[in-house]
């Protein structure tokens, strides 16, 4: 078992046949990820990378049956392309592309979340069912099988936790990167469920950082709802307010959404939270008992 | 980006948002010309920088004559403004707006935001005006009113009544009210603007709406739609080392601490700068190089840590995805070949062809280059290093 996607999920690529759809959807599929086709406007007919190519979501979804799609288009085309893909009946897109608009990505996760589908990004590394299915960006070797779900809103920070749990002698079930964006997808609050419905995940990471109050929202939620143990690391406890630091939405402003406040809140739901992230592998092998 | 008060008001008369007549100077005589144009008997001069508090640091003054403008344009054009949120360093004024001077009946608070966790818009007022809104959140939260807007069905009416009824405006003030803040709506959706704020807006004598003060801030990854946004940006406030950085690809600020870091990843960049704050070190800046770490974005990333003359150590920390870490290492060599590398850089490389990476670097033998096992590793070998 796994949460959202398996070796089972049927995979379309929108901007199929730019140069980072091609790159990562080539190292999907050598991954194992079943990725059945992809769309790329006034292409449609060709082969790439041995799949058919479509000009439409709506063809591709009819002709191929696929339920996720993975985009990769230009940040100012990312709003249609989500909206496209809701629209056609895709159940999850996987927004990797950096730098939409904000007010675009308003306008599409409304239309999406209206047309009842599942988004995760935009500006994330996608999300891995570890030996299975890699919808993404990330280096598929990191993440080996076992029995940690993983939610984050850092790539390199995924890894880095992955690596860490991967060294203790444990495993991934699925991990997904939410993004740092200030309006993302699928969250921590979505996610959690998700896990805890998992007969495979035992224990959870989840890794958030400043800005917003996403992991405050979260830990209202595991209070209430979430029994396996949750180890937490939050990045920025040394970001200067006001500044942001590289992701759009971290950024502490008029003093909230600092770390500080996000791991109080953390701890006083029973999460296990690490100051530092050198701590994220040996916090899982002790809430696990292990 | 932030702009000036001046260019977001500029902004507002085009969309029929009501701001006082005025006209910026960049010099002590365009100064007094402007308010001559202007005319009038009473102007005030402000200082036109990228932070708030100007009032308080002294850099807003009232004129009630030609001379005054002169004697006051004189003192402030030039000056090192210092205010709560420029930071102990302040910043130079470089250019003054004169503004006829507007008669004040009531001052008010108007400002709009994206709201994160409803994902909409969010505009507050409140009857504090002219207070610093977060403070007014912190001590007195009951007199702001905040209004939701959805894009879907825009600024309404009854958004507009939320709001002035709660700010308990008289019967006919509410009819203009709304009009001003439907035309702010308006600016704020059309221009991709971050934030709003008007701080003051004003009530004046004969009951009309004005917004005295104006500060904009746009969504970055936007700009490409609004050339004429772009073009309003102002380099001199901005830190130039993180102007340059940007300019290479590269995402930096600097910190006040001793420790340099270079990181690939937001993320682990913050993380990074945490745990040498967690082995008692202190971080000198954040660095993100981004995903493609090759040899020149290396060297100048040490190139700009290395303007700090703070920096005591570096400490390069790369978890390797799609990036090679053989590539990176390579690149480290490169860079300390273009650019003189004087501190010691404690360099922990993990992920993709890690051991390969770790075979080159030692190879190398440079003596300043300290291998590092992982996260943990690095960090207390950076901060012993910079002690």
């Amino acid at each position: 078992m796994s949460i959202l996607v398996n070796k089972d999920t049927k995979v379309i690529v929108q901007g199929f046949t730019g140069k980072e759809g091609t790159f990562h959807a080539s190292q999907c599929i050598e991954y194992g990820t079943k990725i059945v086709g992809g769309v790329t406007p006034g292409k449609g007919g060709q082969e790439h990378l041995g799949q058919p190519v479509f000009n439409t979501v709506k063809e591709a979804v009819e002709a191929t049956g696929a339920t996720v799609s993975m985009i990769f288009v230009p940040p100012a085309f990312v709003a249609d392309a989500v909206m496209e893909a809701a629209d056609a009946g895709i159940e999850l897109a996987v927004i990797i592309t950096e730098g939409a608009p904000v007010k675009d990505m308003m306008y599409a996760k409304a239309y999406a979340t209206k047309k009842g589908m599942n988004t995760i990004g935009p500006n994330c590394p996608g999300i891995i069912t570890a030996e299975e299915c890699k919808i993404g960006i990330m280096p598929g070797f990191i993440f080996k099988k076992g029995p940690v779900g993983l939610i984050s809103k850092s790539g390199t920070l995924t890894y880095e936790a992955s690596n860490q749990v991967v060294k203790e002698g444990l495993g991934i079930t699925t991990a997904v990167g939410i993004g740092g964006d200030p309006i993302i997808g699928l969250s921590y609050k979505q996610l959690l469920p998700m896990f805890e419905a998992d007969p495979e995940t035992e224990a959870i990471v989840m890794i958030g950082e400043i800005g917003g109050d996403l992991e405050i929202q979260a830990a209202a939620y595991i209070k209430e709802n979430i029994s396996k143990p949750v180890v937490a690391f939050i990045a920025g406890q040394t970001a200067p307010k006001g500044k942001r630091m590289g992701h759009a939405g971290a950024i502490i402003s008029g003093g909230s959404g600092t770390a500080a406040e996000k791991m109080a809140a953390l701890e006083a739901a029973g999460v296990k939270v690490v100051v530092s992230p050198a701590d994220i592998g040996k916090a899982v092998k002790e809430v696990m008992g292990k | 980006m932030n702009i000036h008060e001046y260019q977001a008001k500029e902004i507002f008369r085009q969309y029929g948002v009501p701001v006082p007549r005025g006209q910026v100077a960049f010099t002590v005589e365009e100064a007094v010309d402007a308010a001559r144009n202007l005319g009038g008997s009473i102007w005030v001069v402000k200082a036109q920088i990228h932070a708030g508090g100007r009032g308080l640091g002294g850099g807003v003054k009232l004129a009630k004559s030609l001379d005054e403008v002169r004697e006051w344009a004189n003192k402030i054009l030039g000056m090192t403004l210092v205010t709560h949120q420029t930071g102990p360093e302040g910043k130079v004024v470089h250019k003054v707006y004169i503004e006829e001077g507007a008669d004040i009946q009531k001052e008010y608070y108007l400002g709009m935001l994206l709201d994160r966790a409803l994902e909409m818009p969010v505009m507050m007022a409140s009857t504090e005006g002219g207070m610093e809104i977060e403070k007014v959140a912190e001590e007195t939260p009951e007199k702001i009113v905040k209004v939701h807007i959805d894009p879907a069905i825009g600024f309404q009416g009854f958004h507009g009544r939320q709001l002035a009824f709660g700010l308990g405006l008289a019967k006919e003030e509410v009819g203009p009210f709304i009009k001003f803040a439907q035309a702010l709506y308006k600016v704020y959706m059309d221009k991709d603007a971050e934030m709003i704020e008007i701080n003051p807006l004003i009530k004046t004598g004969d009951g009309k709406f004005l917004a005295l003060d104006a500060k904009m801030g746009f969504d970055d990854s936007a700009l490409g739609r609004h050339p004429d946004i772009v073009e309003m940006r102002d380099l001199s406030e901005e830190e130039p080392t993180e102007v340059e950085a940007k300019e290479h690809g590269l995402s930096y600020i600097k910190l006040d601490g001793n420790v340099g870091c270079m990181v690939n990843g937001a993320g682990l960049a913050m993380a990074t700068m945490d745990i040498i704050k967690h082995e008692g070190g202190e971080p000198a800046n954040f660095l993100d190089v981004g995903g493609g770490a090759n040899p020149e974005t290396v060297a100048k990333g040490f190139e700009i840590i290395l303007k700090d003359p703070n920096v005591k150590a570096i400490f390069v920390n790369i978890f390797g995805g799609i990036v090679r870490c053989d590539r990176v290492a390579n690149g480290i060599l490169e860079a300390t070949k273009i650019t003189d590398v004087n501190v010691p850089v404690i360099v922990r490389l993990d992920g993709t062809n890690a051991d390969e990476a770790a075979e080159i670097l030692k190879n190398a033998g440079i003596k300043n280059i300290i291998s590092a096992t992982d996260l943990a590793d690095g960090a207390k070998k950076a901060v012993e290093a910079a002690k």
